[in-house]
């Protein structure tokens, strides 16, 4: 192993990319050539270190620097300064009294790193990274110490459930699949993460992915598969590209493959790219996707646990899930029990998304409430608005409203409040979001995302869109609340899979909790929320206007006319209501009636 | 017997190329036509007519599976392909601006190719930066926290 005098890490968020991160990258490369220290000093990709608002954001080890607000002209000066001369640039310094742990600590005290340990700080194109923070310990523990039936049972004891959304035991699951006498069987890891505003699980991938393939190499052993696959969707090719390198650095190190550390078990996996289809995160149409057919979901039973994969018995389990199993074989079934409540343990990530102040990854312990998690990780609501809805658990989800702030975010309290877990997509919506524009917005999505191989979903959907667009336009009418909740309710019980016994999820609990919004559109012809285009109209006020003509110059329908530096005036006749005028006013003198 | 043009010889080339990676085999068929998809920007019937003999599949089955995913295409695509993600995080903060920005940039109406065959504006799903909204892809490079005014000025970086 290479040894290094100094560690440089770059943060490629997208943030700090969009910041320009990509270009203090190069520059540092070319510098350290330049000055003859890059056989002395290692540049780091990695993410999330903590202060993207003031990104291009860099960390230089061992001292701990933080240095920010970066461009890539500011490069040579440290590369001298720190790398060179030894001297900390004070100009650059993030905060000149913070020190390595508190950086690596997560940012607020709610938080809790287990899944997301190692995310950010260790090297994920590089195994000894992960070895060093304990990686493949457990796996040594299991295939040295322990049978199969001992890991399930700490498994079992741990309480964890499963991550992907419907919170099923997962001791339970390998319990039933190694049960199974069929000498072929397979383990499957569900990395096609596709609700809208979730990417906790890329963020995982990305940063530390041999959490997972140890994970899952440690479910292999504990059901008895020879062969594993991680269907990961195509839209993350980061995620794809840092598994191929863990698998195969794995395999370089006998962690993959025949004889397994010496001791008999054999196994290994391979990542399988989706194309695109959001139905292939349901467990059997992920099946027919490896399997290279129409991602179409199947009937069950049976279940994948007896006919899976190629007819033989699957387990499939989220990657979060995955990433617990290292730790607790580490660490001990009570160490992970004693997070959580009673009956929903250890943590679950989340991504805020949306509203709230603080948007990104966060990963706390199961059981905290959403008020919790809007005001003291989120940092509360943007621009200090009132918060109105939560969207959880992505399309298939139910929104929260304000009555459900001190509601306990597990399993069972979010079933019960009509809403789930989900993946953990977490979507924080403030007073200017309409709820009817959101419940169509979700029904577009999943109209769109249905395989069509069953008709309650196909048409139901279809229908319920068609009559959800029709409210936003202002062409409601008198029995369109009840057919909604006929067809939510006609759809969630036929369906064949659950992406169509999900989908009324998002206008059953709008309706249960926002139904004056319906009825407002519907009876009143107007949007509380100003947002329906149908039920708005854009005036410019009198007074803040300058006649700067710049909305003039924008629309993109000739609709606004006026003399420069005269107040101007829309045409509601001509307008097709696209706020760009809204957008550009620097004066806001375009108010929404 | 079919002209051979400068096309179909790439057409039957990526395909080539395409089994050589990942082998012959029906069940490596989603990788095979991502390949090419990648390869060509979408999937020439010159392509499936060719999988469809070295892979011994029914050319329906090859349709109907180039047809289920939403990133494999059938039709010649323009030179840029813009993804808007079309996620609801991405629709809270402003996308609908940004995406009636883009169809009067491009002179569209729905998604699709524009005429001079340069740009196909395609709705995405998720594409996980969701801190960033609104979000979308010009090609492989990823833009964030777009505003109305930055559309133009993001278009005109693509020749």
């Amino acid at each position: 192993m290479k040894y290094y005098r100094s560690h440089v890490l770059v943060c490629q968020d997208p943030d700090c990319v969009h910041r320009g991160s990509k270009e203090i990258l190069a520059a540092l490369n070319s510098e350290l050539q330049a000055q003859g220290l890059s056989g002395e000093v290692q540049v780091l990709e990695t993410s999330r270190i903590g202060d993207c608002d003031q990104g291009p954001e860099i960390m230089v080890y061992p001292e701990g620097a933080h240095y920010g607000n970066l461009t890539a002209d500011d490069v040579p000066y440290i590369v001298e300064e720190h790398l060179l001369k030894g001297r900390i640039a004070q100009k650059f310094l993030l905060k000149e009294d913070t020190f390595i742990d508190e950086e690596l600590r997560a940012p607020s005290a709610k938080e809790i790193r287990v899944v997301l340990r190692n995310c950010g700080k260790i090297d994920p194109e590089n195994i000894e990274d992960y070895i060093a923070e304990d990686g493949y310990m457990a796996l040594a523990k299991v295939l040295t110490e322990m049978n199969p039936d001992e890991v399930i049972d700490t498994i079992s004891k741990s309480g964890l459930r499963g991550r992907g959304g419907a919170g099923f035991p997962t001791a339970k699951k390998w319990g039933m699949v190694k049960s199974k006498t069929d000498p072929v069987k397979f383990i499957t890891c569900n990395a096609d993460e596709g609700d809208p505003g979730a990417f906790m699980n890329r963020r995982v991938l990305e940063g530390d992915p041999h959490s997972v393939i140890e994970g899952m190499i440690i479910g292999a052993f504990a059901i008895g598969a020879s062969y594993g696959y991680i269907y990961c969707r195509a839209e993350y090719p980061i995620a794809v590209k840092m598994l191929n390198i863990g698998i195969q650095q794995a395999r370089a190190l006998g962690l993959l493959g025949e004889n397994i550390m010496g001791t008999g078990f054999s196994f290994d996996m391979e990542v399988r790219m989706g194309a695109g289809a959001f139905v292939c995160g349901e467990e059997t149409a992920l099946i027919a996707s490896i399997e290279g057919k129409r991602g179409e979901p199947r009937p069950r039973p049976p279940f994948p646990a007896d006919k899976g994969l190629w007819g033989h018995p699957t387990n499939n389990n989220n990657v979060e899930t995955y990433a617990n199993v290292p730790q607790i074989i580490l660490k001990g079934a009570d160490w992970f029990s004693s997070m959580g409540t009673e009956k929903s343990k250890g943590t679950k990530t989340f991504a805020l998304a949306s509203d709230v102040k603080n948007t990104g990854l966060i990963e706390v312990p199961l059981g905290i409430t959403l008020r919790e998690l809007v005001y003291e990780v989120g940092g509360g609501i943007k621009g200090d608005k009132q918060f109105k809805a939560a969207q959880i658990g992505g399309p298939a989800g139910g929104m929260l409203s304000k009555d459900h702030l001190d509601l306990k975010v597990d399993y069972e309290s979010l079933v019960g409040a009509g809403a789930m877990m989900g993946s953990g997509g977490l979507v924080i919506m403030d007073e200017d979001t309409c709820m009817v524009d959101m419940a169509r917005f979700f029904m577009d999505f999943i109209q769109d995302e249905s395989c069509g191989k069953c008709t309650p979903c196909r048409v139901g959907t279809r229908r319920m869109l068609e009559i959800l667009t029709r409210i936003c336009e202002g062409k409601g009418q008198d029995g369109d609340i009840e057919t909604l909740e006929m067809l939510c309710d006609q759809v969630r019980s036929t369906s064949l899979c659950g992406l169509g016994q999900g989908a009324p999820n998002p206008v059953a609990s709008t309706l249960k909790l926002f139904r004056e919004e319906y009825l407002a559109h519907i009876y009143e012809k107007r949007c509380p929320a100003k947002v329906c285009r149908g039920l708005i109209s854009f005036n410019i006020l009198d007074g803040p206007c300058t006649g700067c003509t710049v909305c003039a110059r924008n629309c993109p329908v000739n609709a606004i006319t006026g003399e420069r530096k005269q107040t101007h005036v829309i045409d509601p006749d001509l307008c097709i209501r696209c706020g760009i005028c809204k957008q550009v006013c620097n004066f806001d003198a375009v108010v929404i009636n | 017997m079919p002209v051979e043009t400068k096309e179909t010889q790439a057409a039957v080339q990526a395909v080539k190329m395409a089994i050589e990676k990942y082998g012959p085999n029906r069940e490596e068929l989603i990788p095979i036509l991502n390949h090419i998809n990648q390869d060509i920007g979408y999937l020439p019937q010159e392509s499936l007519d060719e999988i469809s003999v070295l892979l011994k599949v029914p050319k329906s089955q090859l349709i109907s599976v180039a047809s289920f995913y939403q990133m494999l295409s059938t039709k010649k695509r323009g030179k840029h392909v813009i993804k808007f993600c079309e996620s609801a995080p991405c629709h809270v903060v402003g996308g609908r601006e940004i995406i009636q920005t883009l169809k009067n940039e491009l002179n569209l109406v729905t998604c699709g190719t524009t005429s001079d065959e340069k740009w196909t504006l395609e709705m995405t799903s998720c594409l996980g930066v969701c801190a960033v909204g609104p979000v979308f892809m010009v090609d492989d490079d990823i833009y964030g926290n777009v505003t109305t005014e930055q559309v133009p000025q993001i278009l005109s970086r693509y020749s």
